[in-house]
């Protein structure tokens, strides 16, 4: 490519992206429906860390759609490449951080690929108008994401100056005080500091400011994990009901699988910095197909229903400078085959409808897959993503801690539908 | 108690320790040489009886008092400000001759460690900013300015820049018989001469605060706060600012006695290489002559001043961070 | 014995991913950092030069010469003082006292600040409050001219009892860190573990907690040199040392008086003016080398300076640097040339930081499906 043409295409990149923002109103997502479509599309990205002869893979080669509403929950293992992926796709990783491949695109109205951005190639400027404006980001720990020094006024109403420049000193701090209503904690705690507030206040200051420009997809990189279990679901009853409420898409990053099946409408599950297996939360639940998808089932005890023995998965996550080649989980696999150690799988489609993604050769038609990988999957039957959530009715805030309807992963077990 | 009461309370012990400090040295040191200086001054009657009597005081030679009887007259002493009389500048009183040289010494380093404070805690945050810029490849060599000695690049710029180049005076304060007025000619006469006591003071201690800073600012950069802040889309200039540097000057000023204890001891000396008229200059005077009673007492002022400094840091340390205003 | 997924340490993940991946950061330790290097090659120097000085000085150093103040010339390369002694065989001859008195008030100094700093940190409680706020006190209160009056009070002193007393002022910054390291160190679990099955508090100390300050000891040990070899520079230089015997500090002093300066002979009081900041320079490069060790950001692991300058070129901003089209895929290990390094030439790869093209045809997939995922919804 010529630098000629590259220039030409940032100028252009530039003023689609700033017109658009320049030009957008609040009042677009009462109009639109529950599920919609891509918000956010990561296509093949990779991301290194390092750029010597010793950079390390850490994200290889991933394909991932977000769409409009829609809770997409990213599991794995620490080490993974779960928060690398988030950070990398909004251009957030740190030194030594280097993304050495792919795309991201946003799609500013949802679905609408004309007006699409590749986040990849956005500007600095352009980037700096999207993020948090489109694009927010919650963090394990508000302690930690907050700046000790400031007080909540200020870190809530920096946001609303750098992107409404338009707003008046006065307009902004209302503004955070609505916030702060909004996730329930008293605008007179405006003025508190971080360490004045205790950790669920933090991470609800910490959501009010995710949300304080109404943005269209909200990463979350292990909100609750700092949190004791009774604050933990409060959070994410709040998280589920302001999503209702605004629409917004969710990135829900976490190593804790069991809460994703509470949570999530599809689900993503990393190992080695490769996707290895994607699909509908209760789909992917009841009938997972990657041998890794149905060890992280079974080394937690379910929330609810009968109890079943754990078994975990042998092993620990591989090195990454020494991934191993085909499979890079066929050391720690039960069903391993001869030919895992040689060929390395790709994420195709293993469902009817094409929602369900899987990585494995045990899948490649050659052989019958496993018993356990073989569950049937109602697959012929759309899942609308929203409808994982149970009944639609006003309230979709979590199900009490009772309700075994929903998400049992034993379920699986017993041909359901 | 709150975060400020407990540092006063702190000084407060620091003060009664220097002093305590400065009344045991001469009673605990092996063969008190005041009393061969005072035996020197009687047989050149330089001294009257009644100054040579108040020294053997001060300097516990009156042994039939106890030790605790000298203490507590020690400190009656020192609340009447009665720090006894200069043997080099006799008949002064050694609060005189401090009185006259301190204002010097408060401008000159009182001003340099401002200035290099301000510059190096700057360069400091942008070569942090800039990873791998020329910056921070000089870095390393910076280290070269934190390991000279004070006097001697005072020496050297006495040489180029007093004797070579003749561009500065070689020494003193003021020009050949002016007095101090607060008029144009005055001011610009001090400021004429403090320019390259004041200079070596501040190459000299800038690149302390400029690595310090430069650390902590690269530690902090790496905190969740400032990646927040760069994901909220603010400029580059608040998120360095208000993000990452407001943060990481904290420990620059809580460390401020540290490094000012450094400073002022490089001060002393640069103004005995430049003939100074200040607290240091003075301070060699007495070391020249054993002069025991001025030695001793601006030992207690200098400690004195570098408290007070030390405090007005912690009063910004407050004022920068909240945390240390809730009552504990 | 099987692992989990949910036993996973809170923060494990943003640290293991955002900072330090480990196995980048694990093979930087592994290469000593070039600070440390060139720290300790400067530090060998003076060592080599302080041991062996005395008996490569082609002059007797108090010897006068028949030619005062001469400049550098091949009998006398560093050219002859006032009295035409040879400043070359005093500079190498001072080497030793210099030395002597850095070293040893550097261990006596270390060794007060571990004990004082440990015990503050490991006993806690009164003696803690104690120990912390007499190492505050030392800390405050100015070094110089509280030696000063000390070494005025002392009959003539040796090398020795200067160091001592330095020693005596420039314990409390080792002993403020280590403190604080210790008050960390105690509430790890291996340290709890050991406490609680009765091991004795001198076996914990040594076994457990000193291993894991070593860096910090180092760090404070050289700081303390420093300290001290400046600190005698300056009190040999007011006369207060031990101005007889030779030492850099005590060149200085006989310059000075001698209006060395005045008369324009640098060649007597440059060179150990310039001694002292150079093994000053190497100390503080080596513990400036020790920081990086101990604060793995200060490290920026795995990125070449190149790749860094690019990284914080704009801050927030995660370089964009594609691989070359077909050279092995993602997984391939093919280099990575920075466009900007080769200006001009129409690099195969591009340097996306900021530039808006879509080199989606020039990026080659290494397989799998490429359809936009779910858009059958």
């Amino acid at each position: 490519m010529t630098g000629t043409g590259r220039e030409t295409t940032r100028g252009a990149a530039r003023e689609r992206g700033s017109a658009r923002w320049e030009a957008r109103d609040g009042a677009r997502r009462v109009t639109e429906g529950s599920p919609g479509g891509i918000v956010l599309e990561i296509a093949g990205l990779c991301v290194d860390y390092g750029d010597g002869p010793d950079a390390v893979h850490a994200v290889v080669d991933v394909d991932l759609a977000v769409h409009r509403g829609e809770v997409i929950g990213v599991a794995g293992e620490s080490g993974s490449g779960k928060s690398t992926l988030a950070y990398a796709a909004t251009r957030l990783l740190r030194p030594p951080g280097i993304i050495t491949g792919g795309d991201a695109w946003f799609y500013p109205e949802a679905g609408e690929a004309s007006s699409r951005l590749n986040l990849l190639d956005a500007s600095a400027e352009t980037l700096r108008e999207i993020r948090w404006a489109e694009l927010a980001i919650v963090f394990q720990s508000a302690m930690h994401a907050l700046n000790p020094v400031l007080s909540v006024e200020v870190q809530l109403t920096d946001t609303l100056a750098a992107h409404r420049p338009e707003m008046s000193a006065a307009a902004r701090r209302e503004r955070a005080g609505e916030l702060l209503e909004m996730v329930g904690i008293n605008p007179d705690r405006l003025s508190s500091f971080p360490h004045e507030l205790s950790g669920g206040m933090r991470q609800r200051v910490m959501i009010a400011m995710a949300l304080a420009l109404e943005p269209q997809v909200v990463i979350m990189d292990e909100p609750t994990t700092a949190l004791d279990v009774v604050t933990q679901r409060e959070i994410l009853e709040q998280v589920i009901e302001l999503r209702d409420r605004y629409g917004f898409s969710v990135i829900f990053i976490t190593h804790d699988l069991s809460l994703l099946l509470e949570l999530a409408d599809t689900i993503a599950i990393m190992y080695a910095g490769r996707l290895v297996e994607v699909g509908p939360a209760k789909r992917l639940f009841r009938s997972p197909r990657h041998p890794y998808t149905l060890g992280l089932l079974s080394s937690f005890p379910p929330l609810h229903g009968e109890v079943r023995a754990l078994s975990g998965i042998p092993g620990s996550p591989p090195d990454l400078r020494r991934v191993p080649s085909g499979c890079p989980f066929h050391p720690r696999c039960r069903f391993s085959l001869p030919r895992c150690g040689e060929e390395r799988p790709q994420l195709v489609a293993v469902s009817a409808d094409g929602e369900r993604r899987v990585a494995c050769l045990l899948h490649d038609g050659r052989q019958s897959p496993p018993a356990e990988l073989g569950n049937p999957d109602a697959g012929s039957v759309p899942v609308a993503p929203m409808a994982a959530w149970g009944p639609d009715g006003p309230d979709r805030s979590l199900p009490p801690l009772d309700d075994t309807a929903l998400s049992r992963p034993e379920e699986g077990v017993t041909p359901h539908a | 108690m709150s975060y400020l009461g407990r540092r006063v309370g702190f000084y407060l012990v620091t003060i009664w320790a220097a002093i305590t400090i400065n009344f045991l040295i001469p009673r605990l040191m092996p063969g008190n040489p005041v009393q061969l200086l005072i035996a020197r001054l009687q047989g050149q009657g330089t001294l009257s009886t009644r100054a040579i009597h108040a020294l053997s005081v001060a300097f516990g030679l009156e042994t039939h008092q106890s030790l605790v009887a000298q203490y507590w007259h020690y400190w009656v002493q020192l609340f009447h400000g009665n720090l006894g009389l200069s043997v080099t500048y006799y008949p002064s009183t050694v609060v005189n001759v401090i009185a006259t040289a301190l204002p010097w010494t408060l401008a000159l380093v009182g001003i340099s460690t401002v200035i290099a404070f301000v510059i190096g805690t700057g360069i400091g945050i942008l070569a942090a900013w800039r990873r791998g810029s020329w910056l921070e490849a000089a870095l390393p060599i910076s280290t070269f300015f934190t390991a000279i000695p004070y006097f001697w690049l005072g020496l050297v710029a006495v040489a180029v820049f007093g004797v070579v180049l003749g561009w500065f005076p070689l020494s003193g304060g003021l020009g050949q018989g002016m007095a101090v007025a607060f008029n144009g000619t005055f001011i610009s006469s001090a400021l004429y001469h403090a320019a390259l006591p004041a200079v070596t003071i501040v190459v000299t201690s800038m690149a302390g605060w400029m690595i310090g800073m430069r650390n902590m600012m690269v530690t902090t950069l790496g905190e969740d706060y400032v990646l927040v802040a760069q994901a909220k889309g603010l400029s580059e200039r608040r998120v360095m600012m208000t993000y990452a540097a407001r943060n990481a000057i904290l420990p620059s000023i809580a460390s401020f006695a540290l490094s000012l204890s450094f400073v002022v001891s490089g001060a002393i000396l640069v103004e005995i290489v430049f003939s100074y008229p200040g607290i240091g200059y003075v301070l060699f005077q007495a070391v020249q002559n054993e002069d025991y009673p001025l030695m001793e007492a601006i030992f207690l002022i200098i400690t004195l001043a570098v408290l007070v400094a030390n405090f007005v840091a912690d009063l910004a340390y407050v004022f920068l961070d909240p945390r240390t205003r809730q009552e504990a | 014995m099987t692992t989990t997924v949910n036993d996973l340490s809170p923060r494990s993940e943003l640290v293991g991913e955002l900072e330090e991946p480990s196995p980048v950061a694990r093979s930087a330790r592994r290469r000593l950092s070039p600070k440390i290097v060139v720290g300790l090659a400067i530090l060998g120097f003076f060592v080599l030069m302080a041991i062996v000085g005395p008996y490569v000085a082609p002059y007797n150093p108090s010897a006068l010469g028949a030619h005062p103040l001469a400049g550098p010339s091949s009998a006398h390369p560093l050219g002859t003082t006032q009295t035409g002694q040879d400043v070359l065989s005093q500079l190498l001859v001072g080497a030793r006292s210099s030395m002597v008195v850095g070293f040893v008030a550097g261990a006596i100094a270390t060794a007060l600040s571990i004990i004082v700093g440990i015990s503050a940190g490991y006993l806690g409680g009164f003696a803690e409050e104690g120990l912390s706020m007499l190492s505050n006190i030392f800390l405050v209160i100015p070094a110089l001219p509280l030696l000063i009056v000390l070494t005025a009070f002392l009959p003539r002193a040796n090398a020795i009892v200067i160091a001592v007393v330095i020693a005596a002022t420039g314990w409390a910054w080792g002993a403020r860190v280590l403190r604080a390291q210790t008050l960390a160190l105690r509430r790890q679990d291996y340290v709890e573990a050991a406490r609680s099955v009765g091991e004795r508090a001198w076996r914990i100390i040594l076994f457990e907690i000193l291993p894991n300050e070593a860096a910090i000891v180092a760090s404070s040990f050289l700081f303390t040199v420093l300290f001290a070899i400046l600190t005698d520079a300056s009190l040999a230089f007011l006369g207060l040392g031990n101005i007889t015997a030779w030492s850099w500090g005590s060149m200085l002093y006989w310059a000075e008086n001698n209006e060395a300066l005045t008369v324009g002979a640098f060649w007597w009081f440059v060179p150990p003016g310039l001694c002292i900041a150079l093994l000053g320079t190497g100390l503080a490069l080596a513990n400036f080398g020790i920081d990086e060790f101990i604060n793995p950001r200060l490290r920026a692991a795995g990125l070449s300076r190149r790749g860094l300058q690019i990284a914080s070129r704009s801050h927030g901003l995660t370089p964009v640097m594609r691989r070359p089209t077909g050279s092995g895929g993602p997984s391939g290990t093919g280099s990575i040339r920075l466009a900007e390094d080769a200006p001009g030439v129409a690099a195969p790869l591009s340097f996306d930081e900021v530039s808006g093209a879509s080199p989606k045809s020039q990026w080659a997939p290494a397989g799998g499906s490429r359809a936009p995922e779910g858009g059958g919804r």
